[in-house]
């Protein structure tokens, strides 16, 4: 049967086809026919990217979801390799009953290591491990000119370097090692407590970041003040069985309007902000409430209605962290919009092995709008203010920068270019790129 | 502990049938005919939380070979809980119609080695005197079709095998469980354009698969509302149903 997959956002709402080996015997064979029937090909995971970045310029994705297989693992070391379409949450399920964790993770647990490595993806813990890239030790490369390659840093730096946040331009990412982290429990000590002003943010950011391995802080950018919540957590020594799976709830159908508008954001807002404690609150969480709060909801992208929403995610660096993030939100205030999630976190300075990996010291801000034509004119505005700060794009959540920016703010783009494979091309690098 | 074979282990249902018993923690004897998929397979079960996994290579068209594997099977597991046999191919019926000697090859596949197999387990779980036989066979048997009389009728063969066993193994204890599935999405319906408001997942389909044999029901149909259609379509009187497309 054939079905098409999309991207995350449903913006670009452009359907692609997917093309599945089952097995990884069938994938050179299955790259080769895409390559001579379509030109260009590009690997597609579980679609957890918000934009053009998992599309393939052809409209036919070689879909890897079903090449998620272990292949060894060393539970006495916390090696695992296992093959590209494995999603993280499987790895997490399986790593936990030994005793590890994984290393890095992003706010879902869908992704998947091929996914994850392409878009070289951090965590709340960024300041203590740096991304997912750093914690890779070997992944498997199909090329279309070269045949199947093991990479390692020694082995093929250059490749490495470039596969890792690639984009998945490089070669079909087949396998991935990953060394784990050693953990006690599944479950998380936290703590949480809300502010009133940005100030305030900075001053709990920088007092409790260091002390803690997770730490990512909610703001309310209808809110004048830009009130929030900050959110910090550890691997907890003690806690009990794991607790039954709570009940997954769905978005059953896509709604002809986004039901996130500023009277239901604002209520939500203001009764999410009052939920939380205005003095440092303990409290003991099982990981998946706590990582992935949103894979509850399953398909919550759907809420955002048939137009689709857009995520913009940037990273400042720190010198001009604080005026420029009181600039953005201040642009986005006197929008009038809105943005129902809004995550703002600290980046450490561990530097990836990635070339075009996006983290940067400094702090990061993701940010949810429905779309809309108006849309546009916001992030022109948002855009400046972070090419002005010396900031950049997150690729995997961006369906709107501008080659220029894109250019300027990766410049080791051109080395990824020399590197890419011929039969791999994605519409979001046609359009950074040309 | 659950001590599962499966047959047929490398197609789509019975790897996510095997994924979720791997994450009870059962111990599995999978045998399949590509060597390289056996092994990926068995080499992905055990992080999923399999007790212990074992392999066996075997075409199920070579009948001679079937009393070999349940002995291998028999001194890997020691007792079989579980049966499910998953094996299967879908013939092109058209191709089927224009040559004789490939149609009685899918036929030999889809019902004689079934058959063949069932004849052996039903002994030896006979003997045990306890477990449960679980076999897919489809929706496909209930009616023969004009579009895949072939492969249903195969399957009838399968559905029929299985309620006369049913009803001799009742006594010693032992439970057959006939499994319908409708449409699901695997590779072997890949390219059939396929109704999509009613296909399932892989996955989907195990779910069901295993619960439903926990529960030891008679027959399962894979979605349940395939019961209701398929009582629609065997309900047609002659003279319509010869009549339609289907």
């Amino acid at each position: 049967m054939s079905g098409t997959v999309h991207c995350w956002g449903h913006q670009p709402a452009i359907a692609q086809t997917p093309h599945a080996p089952v097995w990884r015997d069938e994938t050179p064979g299955q790259l080769a026919a895409l390559h001579a029937r379509f030109g260009t090909t590009l690997p597609f995971g579980n679609g957890r990217s918000y934009g053009d970045s998992c599309l393939a310029a052809s409209d036919h994705v070689l879909h890897l979801a079903r090449l998620d297989r272990f292949i060894a693992t060393d539970w006495s070391r916390g090696i695992v390799r296992a093959e590209a379409g494995m999603q993280l949450a499987t790895l997490i399920t399986a790593a936990l009953g030994h005793g590890w964790f994984v290393p890095v993770t992003p706010g879902t647990r869908f992704v998947t290591l091929g996914g994850a490595l392409a878009n070289d993806v951090h965590g709340k813990n960024h300041h203590r491990r740096g991304t997912f890239g750093r914690h890779v030790r070997a992944f498997g490369l199909l090329r279309s000119d070269d045949g199947t390659l093991e990479c390692t840093p020694q082995t093929r730096p250059e490749l490495f370097a470039a596969s890792i946040g690639g984009l998945g331009l490089t070669g079909i990412v087949t396998w991935v090692e990953l060394q784990l982290m050693p953990v006690r429990t599944g479950w998380l000590d936290t703590v949480t407590q809300r502010f009133g002003r940005i100030d305030d943010f900075f001053r709990l950011s920088a007092e409790l970041d260091p002390l803690h391995e997770y730490t990512v802080a909610w703001i309310d950018c209808l809110a004048r003040s830009a009130r929030g919540v900050y959110f910090a957590g550890d691997h907890a020594e003690f806690g009990p069985d794991a607790p039954s799976p709570g009940r997954v709830w769905g978005v059953p159908a896509t709604p002809p309007v986004s039901l996130m508008n500023r009277a239901s954001l604002a209520l939500f807002n203001q009764a999410y902000w009052r939920a939380h404690p205005a003095q440092p609150r303990r409290a003991r969480s099982w990981y998946q409430p706590f990582f992935y709060p949103l894979d509850r909801i399953a398909r919550w992208n759907r809420i955002y209605g048939r137009r689709g929403f857009q995520q913009f995610q940037c990273v400042l660096p720190d010198a001009a962290a604080e005026p420029a993030l009181r600039e953005l939100l201040g642009a986005i205030a006197a929008h009038g919009r809105g943005s129902f999630l809004a995550v703002l976190k600290r980046c450490g300075d561990l530097a990836s092995p990635g070339l075009l990996s996006f983290p940067m010291a400094g702090h990061s801000l993701a940010l949810d709008f429905p779309h809309d034509p108006a849309l546009e004119a916001l992030f022109e505005r948002l855009d400046a203010i972070v090419h002005e700060a010396g900031g950049r794009l997150y690729p995997a959540k961006d369906a709107h920068m501008s080659g220029q920016h894109f250019r300027h703010a990766y410049p080791a783009w051109e080395r990824l270019e020399r590197l890419r494979d011929p039969a791999l091309m994605s519409r979001f690098w046609q359009r950074v790129t040309t | 502990m659950k001590r599962i074979l499966i047959v047929g282990a490398t197609s789509a249902i019975a790897t996510a049938c095997a994924r979720l018993w791997a994450a009870e923690g059962a111990e599995l004897f999978l045998v399949a005919r590509n060597a390289e998929r056996l092994a990926e397979t068995v080499a992905d079960l055990t992080p999923r939380g399999a007790a212990a996994v074992h392999g066996f290579e075997l075409d199920v068209n070579d009948v001679h070979r079937h009393a070999d594997m349940l002995e291998a099977c028999a001194a890997a597991l020691q007792q079989i809980d579980i049966v499910l046999i998953a094996h299967g191919t879908l013939p092109d019926q058209a191709a089927c119609e224009a040559d004789t000697e490939l149609m009685l090859a899918e036929f030999a596949t889809n019902a004689g080695a079934t058959l063949a197999l069932l004849n052996r387990l039903a002994a030896r779980l006979e003997m045990q005197r306890c477990g449960t036989l679980a076999v897919i066979s489809s929706v496909a048997g209930d009616r023969g079709r004009a579009s895949n009389y072939v492969y249903g009728s195969a399957k009838a063969a399968v559905t029929a095998c299985c309620e006369g066993l049913r009803a001799r193994l009742f006594r010693h204890g032992v439970h057959v469980v006939t499994i319908k599935p409708g449409f699901v999405d695997t590779p072997m319906t890949r390219d059939l354009p396929l109704p999509r408001p009613l296909v399932i997942s892989a996955e989907q389909a195990a779910a069901r698969i295993v619960a439903g044999i926990a529960r030891r029901r008679a027959v399962l149909y894979v979605p349940a509302f395939w019961a209701a259609i398929m009582f629609v379509i065997r309900s047609l009187p002659q003279p319509i149903f010869k009549r339609l497309r289907l």
